[in-house]
């Protein structure tokens, strides 16, 4: 039997991802002093294509960021082993003051969202920040509550989220996976 | 691909693989240098210790900062003020170090190997910052890194290095990093100051400036220790410096866009002209800036690291 369950498809992506702009516009009043910031490594997918659409929308334009949260994970510990690669965190514009709206692909026990926070407030004291996110799976470890889901799925602690996107994996899709099912990306 | 070695000694047993993985991460770290607050913490609870068995202060320098930006707790031992000069031996010093639960030890050394043994004798990591005419690793990293980041790649790069070769830490370190990564070598020095089995290692010997610098993309000046004149190594150091030191003159040998390198610091006339060091040609200064970075990533690779459960975030 196929373990594989595909919560949303390409259509199903989309549909999410305009939803999800039209609430950072209401809940912001509009996009005035609001900026993107992207999880890597495809959180900033999904910033981008946000930014997009918000574009689409109000007809403006929304600064998009990345951030690398390696060096700011709380579980390195094990001498000598072997350790997630470091890329570049590029945030190109003055967040003081600003409305920033993280985003990742999958939420679960919200230790990468606590590590984007603090990586954030090291380049400035923003006005407020936001969570968005895709999927949010539950099982949280930290008083961590995303503003905007794509989708809330229930999983047990054996089950995978695998997200993929057309930018990085050639296609769209969000599956559902069992643990023997080990998928490319952690989460 | 993944960093497994607790120690970074050399460049010689490094892969290319290696040596690019760590290239790769020190770019991603120089980001960290632009920042408002110029710190992470990776390593925050780490205790690195810099042993300098040798004078240094710029690589020093650049390791407590490295240190430092990735918040570890830093320990600078100055040897002269140790109990080195006591005559305590250097597994000695390894234990004691490791009874105050060090992590990584920083270690320079006038004797070849110095930091091999070190290595197998203590737990801590053990990062190789020069040791004797044996290698410099970290600073042939920030020389790739250097290569990398102004051409675009090290392959086929045409590289003269000039100095001396014979006691070269630098030098060595440089020609091993080189070859693995496919560049094209040349070296030139008095005879004197050539060792006899260098040709084995890949490179080409030139006996004559223009020659070796000829569509060059880069040339390496290695530094003249004055002293080596004194052994009667070359007749004096204003023939040197007319025979083997970079000026305009000789520059017009080379390619037009060719860059100067030198790992510092320079005996400014010497082996290489002053106004020489300080053209457009000049990427000295940017090597220090990338010395940060390759040892940013060095502190962070060797202090190892593992995703305890990858499924927690």
């Amino acid at each position: 039997m196929d373990q594989n369950v595909i919560i949303l498809d390409k259509a199903a992506i989309e549909r999410t991802i305009t939803r999800i702009a039209h609430e950072i516009i209401e809940r912001n009043k509009g996009v005035e002093d609001v900026c993107l910031i992207g999880i890597r490594s495809r959180g900033d997918i999904i910033a981008r294509r946000l930014a997009q659409r918000i574009d689409q929308i109000e007809a403006a334009e929304v600064p998009v960021g990345i951030i690398d949260i390696t060096l700011y994970r709380d579980d390195i510990s094990s001498p000598h082993g072997a350790q997630p690669e470091v890329q570049a965190t590029k945030i190109n514009f003055d967040l003081n003051g600003k409305r920033i709206v993280l985003v990742d692909d999958v939420l679960f026990t919200g230790r990468s969202t606590r590590a984007a926070i603090d990586q954030i407030m090291d380049f400035g004291r923003p006005r407020n920040i936001q969570l968005a996110v895709l999927v949010d799976r539950g099982h949280r470890e930290l008083p961590i509550r995303p503003d905007y889901v794509g989708k809330n799925v229930p999983t047990r602690l054996d089950e995978q989220i695998v997200v993929s996107l057309s930018e990085m994996d050639g296609e769209d899709k969000v599956e559902l996976r069992k643990e023997q099912d080990r998928p490319r990306q952690p989460h | 691909m993944r960093w497994n070695r607790k120690d970074l000694l050399g460049i010689e047993p490094l892969s290319a693989e290696e040596i690019n993985h760590l290239l790769n991460t020190a770019f991603s770290f120089r980001e960290i240098s632009t920042r408002p607050i110029k710190k992470v913490p990776a390593l925050r609870g780490k205790t690195i210790v810099n042993l300098f068995f040798e004078p240094s202060t710029r690589t020093r320098t650049s390791f407590e900062l490295a240190g430092k930006r990735l918040s570890a707790d830093i320990l600078n031992i100055t040897v002269s003020a140790s109990s080195v000069v006591k005559g305590e031996t250097l597994i000695d010093t390894a234990a004691n170090l490791e009874a105050l639960k060090i992590d990584m030890i920083i270690m320079r050394h006038s004797a070849s190997g110095a930091p091999h043994f070190l290595a197998s004798h203590t737990k801590a990591s053990i990062i190789n910052a020069g040791d004797g005419w044996h290698e410099h690793p970290t600073q042939a990293l920030l020389d790739m890194l250097t290569i990398k980041d102004k051409l675009g790649r090290i392959e086929d790069v045409k590289v003269a290095i000039i100095g001396d070769l014979l006691h070269s830490r630098v030098g060595r370190s440089n020609i091993w990093a080189l070859t693995k990564l496919g560049a094209d070598v040349r070296v030139c020095a008095p005879r004197t100051l050539i060792p006899s089995s260098l040709e084995k290692l890949g490179v080409k010997v030139y006996w004559d400036v223009g020659e070796a610098i000829r569509d060059a993309d880069v040339i390496y000046l290695l530094r003249i220790q004055l002293e080596r004149q004194k052994a009667n190594y070359f007749p004096s150091i204003r023939e040197y410096a007319r025979l083997f030191g970079i000026d305009r003159e000789k520059l017009r040998r080379a390619r037009k866009d060719a860059i100067i390198m030198h790992p510092g610091p320079i005996n400014r006339d010497v082996e290489l002209a002053s106004d020489v060091a300080d053209s457009q040609n000049s990427v000295i200064l940017e090597q220090v800036t990338n010395g940060l970075a390759v040892r940013m990533a060095a502190l962070y690779l060797c202090s190892g690291g593992d995703i305890e459960s990858e499924d927690t975030y």
